[in-house]
């Protein structure tokens, strides 16, 4: 049961017409894992979730999630899983108990264990004392912890969270996260999508999505590792992005990108070295102030999978 | 089966209690109607403005002009001095109906001759102008039938009662009240405004504020949100029409003359049908603007065409036809029947089977359409 997945998806699709949202996605998740789910707009991270919580037919493919069938077992799907969206869909005009008490009704907690439940996520989400104030007037912060408790008032086995963090506050994103860790630690297996790449650096594995294929599949550590042929070069010159421009054309360099006023260039290490490049740049007119290896973010991993500049 | 049905009717209640625009559609909206109504609308014409253009000056005309005025039709505002003056208090109206008394009236009166007088009615209402015309036949007739009999008294010839009397008897709203024949329109309307949108906006606002996105994702079946949504907005309808009925009984004095449960069973057919549309109008909406404009669009022909208003006897055959698509039309009949002349279903159910027919057809497909669209 321990190494059995929590989720197995095998060349799971998805169309809307001509538009392939989601093609040929295959992947697992073992129990306890925080997987994370990493795209832009539009790469089909939310098509993949529907399908997932068993509210979406895929077109072709199959998945399981807690051992029942997405296409057929839907309502089994839905009675065992959690979800929250970055809608944090509350209950306004509602209390943070009574929004509490409304889940813990819809996803029938027993009566007898619903009292202890409520206040466990009460104290969790740091919301004793305001048990009778209308989720309305909470601010971001609270809301999302709330929608969080409300999410999870049945103890599911599986969470999925459809970037929960979307426009809250850095504190209360790092607040929620140590939330999310927690519950990992318990054993609740977490599937999340998010767009912010500093998130997905604490998950168990990332998934990497684009245009709605599956581009890469590992744990951040091996993503940053395997996934860039060659060596990671941090520069700091005059006009960067000039420079730029002049860095696509010179030799052994793989890659250039622009973060802020810093240039990220991949160099195949067999053509070209720091030393090398900067004197090339210095050659064609641009002063070069520094330039040294990093280890790579998932940013540049991310940015050289899907070949943006 | 209602472990998941229970907590959203919970949550509805709580929200309605928690908002004033809906507590206020659910009860102040009946009584106000009712009130309104029952007041406002009263189609029975009577103490109409009327000027007098008296020419003839005795007795046989002062008398007509009292007759007039003690009909309760017409209230005798004031004497003209000319007839330009009479028809000019028509025309910018300082009175509705102008009566012209000729020079010579009295004396034909008199002779036993046929004696001539105008009437003059502003026509711009015609109900007004109908009523007019007829009150004044009336009173003419009357005071025809009075001359004939003294003069031939007066021709020593007794007073011998003949010709023909008409003694009509008016069924079930005796004193004619318009609020009698208001009051279970109003409960049609009513019934129907809030089950339709009160249905759409409970689940529209939903969908406005993202937590419908939530609840799909939960085990809630799409019939529980239904039947969750549902149930608490035909409890408030129910309210409602108590408010009414009491507000009509203890208020106007209209006794419901029939069958109480009957009323209730019958309204609850109706219901299935005004549902169907809530839930639909919830379906095709994004917002709850667009839902009142669209729950606007579809009143407004069961208002106008079902006979709550205008009678539909008076109404060309294509729009009489038209009258018969909507649910509301059979129900007045219904309501009308039991309230006003206290009739049951052997007299009702050609107004019961194709309400029922309507309502089951239109909510079964919006409930198909709701669980398609949720999904």
């Amino acid at each position: 049961m321990t190494t059995e997945a929590i989720i197995d998806v095998r060349g799971l699709t998805k169309r809307f017409g001509d538009l392939v949202a989601v093609n040929d996605v295959s992947f697992a998740v073992q129990r306890g894992e925080v997987f994370a789910f990493l795209g832009p707009n539009g790469s089909g991270k939310s098509t993949t979730i529907r399908m997932l919580c068993g509210i979406l037919e895929p077109t072709s493919g199959e998945g399981r999630v807690l051992g029942f069938d997405i296409a057929r077992e839907g309502e089994q799907v839905k009675e065992h899983i959690g979800y929250m969206s970055q809608r944090f869909a509350l209950y306004e005009d509602l209390t943070v108990r009574e929004n509490l008490e409304f889940y813990a009704g819809v996803y029938q907690v027993p009566g007898s264990e619903r009292k202890t439940r409520l206040v466990e996520l009460i104290d969790m989400a740091g919301l004793r004392g305001r048990e009778r104030q209308l989720a309305g007037q909470l601010s971001g912060g609270w809301k999302q912890r709330l929608a969080l408790g409300c999410a999870i008032v049945h103890q599911p086995p599986l969470l999925f969270l459809d970037e929960p963090t979307a426009g809250v506050d850095p504190v209360s994103r790092r607040r929620f996260w140590t939330m999310i860790y927690g519950l990992a630690r318990t054993g609740v297996t977490v599937f999340v999508t998010t767009h912010y790449l500093d998130e997905a650096e604490h998950a168990t594995r990332v998934a990497m999505i684009h245009g709605g294929v599956l581009r890469a599949l590992a744990s951040p550590a091996e993503l940053k590792r395997g996934a860039l042929q060659g060596h990671l070069l941090s520069l700091v010159c005059d006009t960067p992005m000039q420079a730029v421009a002049l860095l696509e054309r010179a030799p052994g360099v793989r890659e250039v990108a622009l973060y802020g006023t810093t240039i990220h260039a991949l160099i195949d290490p067999a053509q070209q070295t720091a030393e090398g490049l900067s004197a090339w740049l210095g050659d064609v007119g641009i002063t070069v102030h520094g330039a040294t290896r990093i280890e790579p973010t998932l940013e540049d991993v991310f940015i050289s999978l899907i070949g943006a500049p | 089966m209602f472990g998941r049905i229970a907590p959203i009717i919970l949550k509805e209640f709580i929200q309605i209690r928690r908002d004033p625009r809906t507590l206020a559609i659910v009860l102040a909206m009946p009584a106000m109607q009712l009130l309104l109504f029952g007041y406002a609308i009263n189609t029975v014409v009577d103490h109409l403005p009327t000027i007098v253009f008296d020419e003839s000056r005795d007795a046989q005309s002062r008398a007509f002009a009292a007759a007039f005025h003690n009909s309760g039709y017409f209230d005798l505002r004031a004497q003209a001095h000319s007839r330009a003056e009479a028809v000019a208090a028509v025309d910018t109206g300082e009175a509705r109906v102008a009566l012209l008394i000729p020079p010579e009236f009295g004396n034909h009166l008199l002779r036993g001759q046929q004696a001539l007088a105008q009437l003059v009615v502003d026509g711009s209402d015609p109900n007004t102008a109908q009523t007019a015309l007829f009150a004044a036949g009336m009173v003419a007739q009357v005071q025809s039938g009075e001359a004939v009999a003294s003069l031939a008294e007066r021709l020593g010839r007794g007073s011998a009662a003949s010709g023909i009397e008409l003694r009509p008897v008016v069924l079930y709203n005796p004193s004619m009240l318009s609020v009698n024949f208001m009051i279970p329109g109003l409960i049609g309307l009513i019934l129907q405004f809030q089950t339709l949108i009160l249905t759409a906006f409970a689940i529209v606002r939903e969908r406005e504020r993202g937590t419908l996105e939530q609840l799909v994702v939960t085990p809630i079946r799409s019939w529980e949100l239904m039947l969750g949504k549902i149930i608490p907005y035909v409890a408030t309808a129910c309210m409602a029409v108590g408010v009414a009925l009491a507000v009509g009984r203890f208020w106007f004095g209209v006794e419901v003359a029939g069958s109480l449960p009957l009323l209730a069973a019958l309204s609850l057919i109706f219901l299935l049908s005004s549902l169907g549309v809530g839930l639909f109008v919830s379906t095709i909406s994004q917002t709850q603007t667009q839902a009142m404009q669209l729950a606007v669009f579809i009143m407004l022909p069961s208002v106008l065409l079902s006979g709550f208003m205008f009678p539909r006897e008076g109404m060309p055959f294509v729009i009489q036809q038209l009258g018969l698509l909507i649910p509301l039309t059979y129900f007045l009949q219904i309501l009308r029947g039991i309230i006003l002349k206290g009739v049951g279903m052997e007299v009702l159910w050609p107004n019961v089977l194709p309400l029922a027919l309507f309502g089951l057809a239109v909510f079964g497909l919006s409930a198909n359409r709701f669980r398609k669209r949720l999904g």
